[in-house]
């Protein structure tokens, strides 16, 4: 999974808010709050960066952190927001980058 | 026979050919026959007209869950004890019912969260009050405290609903309308309408205590504690977009408050 390509659904409604996102699923209504990393990570999800690209850009880049265990942490993450249809996981790069 | 209930500023137009259910209407919704003093109406909100078709409480099963869809230009409301179509665009629909005030009172309150979902207002389970010319709005789900902060509110305090709020947007931020929706209190609220002052999420505790609330938390519960009845995702999305609006502009704090009287010292 870590060099599949994670895209925002599409039809969803999200704010972020103090650095943190807000996400709802209109078709059954159901809501996520996200942490700024969760965040950041979510924001980077256009469907053209691998998640392992992902996490190095966007949490492990100027911080000292276990990049291995980022990495664990995301895939975890990815996997729960798949199980809630708000985010893709594909192995190929999508042909455009979500906006 | 027609009645006329004016609830948010917008007019319910109700027809029906029985006396005692038009007299029941009457009753119901006495305070809400016509706009708060001081109000104009808004050539915005187009009157909605209701025809009551009355059927036999055995025609009605009481068994099936309640089911909002739109279809073919028209909202389908169907629950156990009723069924009614409404067509947005005519502004007007049908409703099949027997002669209680709970079916109306739950098609009005429908009809009234679809029309607010397209306008940019919703409705809220919150207690709601004026206090100094600004409405205070105290949310959360059965057993928070709504029909509690209702009953402790001092003399100086006008209430708009202990169970049901009205929120309309006025300029760059909202309003809250009284409702004749009730709650445990079994009383309708004033009809008055004032800008809104703040919102409180409240939460029984040993104290009285105000705290602000981080903003995604407070757009999670303001959504958790809308009322949208409808199965389409595009108006939720747009419910949505004005929680989202509704957050940014309001003033929105945690109130964790114990069953007393003093409670109501904070709110100003």
């Amino acid at each position: 999974m870590r060099d599949f390509y994670p895209r925002r659904a599409a039809n969803l409604a999200s704010r972020i808010l103090q650095g943190e996102a807000v996400i709802m699923n209109p078709a059954d209504s159901t809501m996520f709050n996200l942490n700024e990393t969760a965040t950041a990570i979510w924001l980077a999800a256009d469907g053209t960066s691998t998640l392992r690209e992902i996490v190095e850009r966007e949490v492990c880049a100027g911080c000292d952190v276990d990049a291995e265990a980022a990495l664990c942490d995301a895939e975890e993450f990815a996997r729960e927001l798949e199980a809630h249809s708000i985010l893709t996981l594909s192995a190929l790069p999508a042909p455009e980058p979500l906006l | 026979m027609n009645i006329t209930i004016i609830i948010g500023g917008l007019p319910v137009c109700i027809t029906t050919g029985d006396v005692a259910f038009h007299h029941l209407l009457r009753r119901q919704y006495a305070g809400f026959l016509a706009l708060p003093e001081g109000v104009q109406a808004d050539p915005a909100l187009t009157p909605v007209e209701l025809e009551i078709e009355l059927a036999t409480p055995s025609r009605i099963a009481d068994d099936e869950d309640l089911q909002v869809r739109f279809e073919a230009g028209a909202w389908t409301l169907q629950r156990g004890d009723f069924h009614a179509r409404y067509y947005p665009a005519l502004r007007r629909g049908t409703v099949r019912q027997s002669a209680n005030r709970h079916s109306i009172d739950s098609v009005i309150r429908i009809i009234h969260s679809l029309e607010l979902a397209g306008t940019g207002g919703f409705l809220l389970h919150a207690a709601s009050a004026v206090r100094a010319d600004k409405a205070f709005v105290f949310s959360g789900l059965s057993g928070a405290g709504k029909t509690t902060m209702a009953r402790l509110a001092p003399a100086d305090v006008d209430l708009l609903t202990d169970e049901v709020s009205y929120i309309r947007p006025l300029g760059e931020g909202f309003s809250a309308w009284g409702t004749p929706f009730a709650g445990e209190l079994a009383q309708p609220g004033s009809n008055l309408v004032r800008p809104l002052g703040a919102l409180y999420f409240l939460e029984q505790a040993r104290e009285n205590r105000i705290t602000p609330m981080p903003l995604g938390e407070a757009l999670r519960l303001l959504m958790r504690n809308v009322l949208f009845f409808a199965d389409d995702s595009q108006l939720v999305a747009r419910v949505f977009e004005t929680a989202y609006r509704f957050i940014s502009s309001a003033e929105v704090y945690r109130l964790a408050f114990m069953p007393d009287t003093r409670v109501w010292n904070l709110i100003r």
